[in-house]
């Protein structure tokens, strides 16, 4: 198959950027979207192109690397996939497929395609973690969880940090990020220590990098490559009204 | 993942208030006031079918409930008040959450952002919210103080409804009815969004479908009255 491709080109943070229009031919419909991207890529350097900047690690859907906003929508139209999981034949010969970067200020554009998704880290640094005395490890069976619980938190922690919900948000929001880290560690026995002071510190670093509030428009579960439920935010701000009541 | 240790973190200096989350609650919480004054007004309004006597008197039941404990007007001031404040804080946080959320996306996507969850009215708050506005200076000047209003502000209450509504002036029934449906769609996202915000949601087919119908019931009260003197049944 051949496909018009319209790619965001920006040189460095500080260059303005713009779409630049490519052309790329005999596209196997069994290739993800990315070896799609390699196609065109190799052809660019063959060509003394620079070739399109785009990240990606894990090639398997893991890692949440791998971030574009494919004609509008992040990840591709394909529900519950990231890009790299996405094959090129949910796309027909012919088509026009734009690819931009996640637009979003606290994920300012890198190269290309790629953004700095370093607010996460700094909102998981705020919080998202349990502190643990350093030493053996315990018995895995030694504190019991109820297997509602523990099903609810494994839910919240197969958020892959992506980032894809900020994109697709009208509001530019990291809520549904943030309350996945928040809800999985504060319905699990080892997250309770620190639950109010987690909650707290990591919606107010979520704003101070710059997010938008949420709105609840559920755009962010609709994209979202593991299906994170909505109701994590009832969760996240149940947590967070209960931390700031104290 | 590597444990770090507690960092101190960005705590905002302003507070709840100043945090997306304190003013999202802000909103459902003075959303959620004026969503009770809704049903009582429609309610009310609905006393129109009662007949001029019924609705003129419930007007007045409006000034002087509590008296003679209280003067004339107390609980109605005060009922007031509390609209008034809500009103201003409810569109405080809306104004200020969507500065942000404009500060958040500078950048805006060429291709068109396809809506991936499917819910018109959750996009329609931001518009919808000022055209309920404009719509409630519109209807105080008209029904309340009357100065807008064919008959003025000293006619009976029955009298300044059935003449705002009068037929030659159909635009301020479209205009009426235009603000309901924003005001349906205002609730449709809004009643079971303010839960949310408030972390009491879960299941979300049952609150979403008993949002709709709450939202459906009172516009359907609201536009009642002014269809109804349209096509004569109210006169
Ligand atoms: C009859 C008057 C009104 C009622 C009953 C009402 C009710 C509500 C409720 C219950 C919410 C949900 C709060 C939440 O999501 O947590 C809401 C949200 C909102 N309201 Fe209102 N409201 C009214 C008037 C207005 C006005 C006059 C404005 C604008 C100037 C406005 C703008 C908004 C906005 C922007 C939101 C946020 C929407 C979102 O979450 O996406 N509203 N309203
Ligand atoms: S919640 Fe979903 S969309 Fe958001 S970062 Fe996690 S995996 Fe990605
Ligand atoms: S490259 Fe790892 S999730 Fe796509």
């Amino acid at each position: 198959m051949n496909l018009t491709l319209k790619i965001w080109r920006q040189n460095g943070p500080a260059d303005r950027g713009r779409m630049v229009t490519y052309r790329v031919e005999d596209v196997s419909p069994d290739m993800s979207f990315l070896e799609m991207l390699d196609v065109l890529n190799e052809r660019l350097i063959l060509e003394g192109d620079d070739p399109v900047a785009f990240d990606h690690d894990c090639r398997e859907g893991i890692c949440g690397m791998c971030g574009m906003v494919i004609n509008g929508v992040a990840h591709g139209e394909q529900r519950a996939t990231t890009t790299c999981q996405l094959h090129m034949r949910h796309f027909e010969d012919g088509a026009v497929v734009t690819i931009e970067p996640w637009r979003a200020a606290p994920f300012p554009v890198v190269k290309d395609l790629v953004v700095d998704r370093s607010s996460f880290d700094r909102i998981i640094q705020a919080g998202g973690f349990i502190s643990v005395p350093a030493g053996s490890a315990p018995d895995a069976h030694a504190i019991p969880v109820p297997k509602d619980d523990a099903d609810a938190a494994f839910d919240a922690a197969t958020c892959i940090g992506c980032g894809a919900c900020v994109a697709a948000c009208p509001n530019g929001s990291a809520s549904l990020f943030t309350a996945a880290k928040i809800t999985h560690l504060s319905l699990l026995p080892q997250g309770q220590p620190e639950r109010a002071s987690r909650a707290k510190a990591m919606v107010e670093q979520m704003d101070a990098e710059g997010f938008g509030g949420c709105t609840n428009t559920g755009e962010c579960t609709a994209v979202c490559p593991k299906g994170i439920p909505l109701d994590t935010i009832a969760r996240m701000n149940a947590e967070f009204l209960k931390a700031s009541s104290k | 993942m590597a444990t770090a240790p507690t960092l101190p973190h960005a705590a905002h200096k302003g507070g709840f208030y100043a945090s997306s989350n304190g003013k999202k609650a802000l909103m459902a919480v003075t959303g959620a006031v004026l969503v009770l004054f809704l049903v009582g007004h429609m309610l009310g309004n609905l006393k129109i079918f009662l007949g001029a006597g019924s609705f003129n008197h419930y007007a007045e039941w409006l000034r002087t409930v509590g008296s003679p404990a209280l003067p004339n007007r107390t609980l109605l001031t005060i009922a007031e008040i509390v609209l008034a404040l809500a009103v201003v804080l409810h569109m405080w946080s809306a104004v200020s959450l969507a500065r942000r959320a404009a500060k958040a996306r500078p950048v805006k996507y060429a291709a068109k952002r396809k809506s991936q969850a499917g819910g018109y009215a959750t996009h329609t708050m931001r518009y919808g919210g000022v055209i309920i506005l404009l719509f409630v200076i519109w209807h105080l000047l008209d029904l309340t103080f009357g100065v807008v209003n064919p008959k003025g502000g000293d006619a009976t209450p029955y009298d300044r409804v059935v003449a705002g509504f009068d037929p030659s002036r159909w635009w301020v029934t479209v205009f009426y009815l235009v603000a309901m449906v924003m005001v349906g769609l205002h609730l449709r996202h809004g009643l079971w969004s303010a839960l949310q915000t408030l972390g009491l949601a879960h299941r979300y087919a049952a609150l979403k479908a008993g949002s709709a119908v709450i939202a459906t019931v009172l516009v359907l009260g609201f536009v009642a009255v002014p269809i109804a003197v349209m096509i004569g049944a109210v006169k």
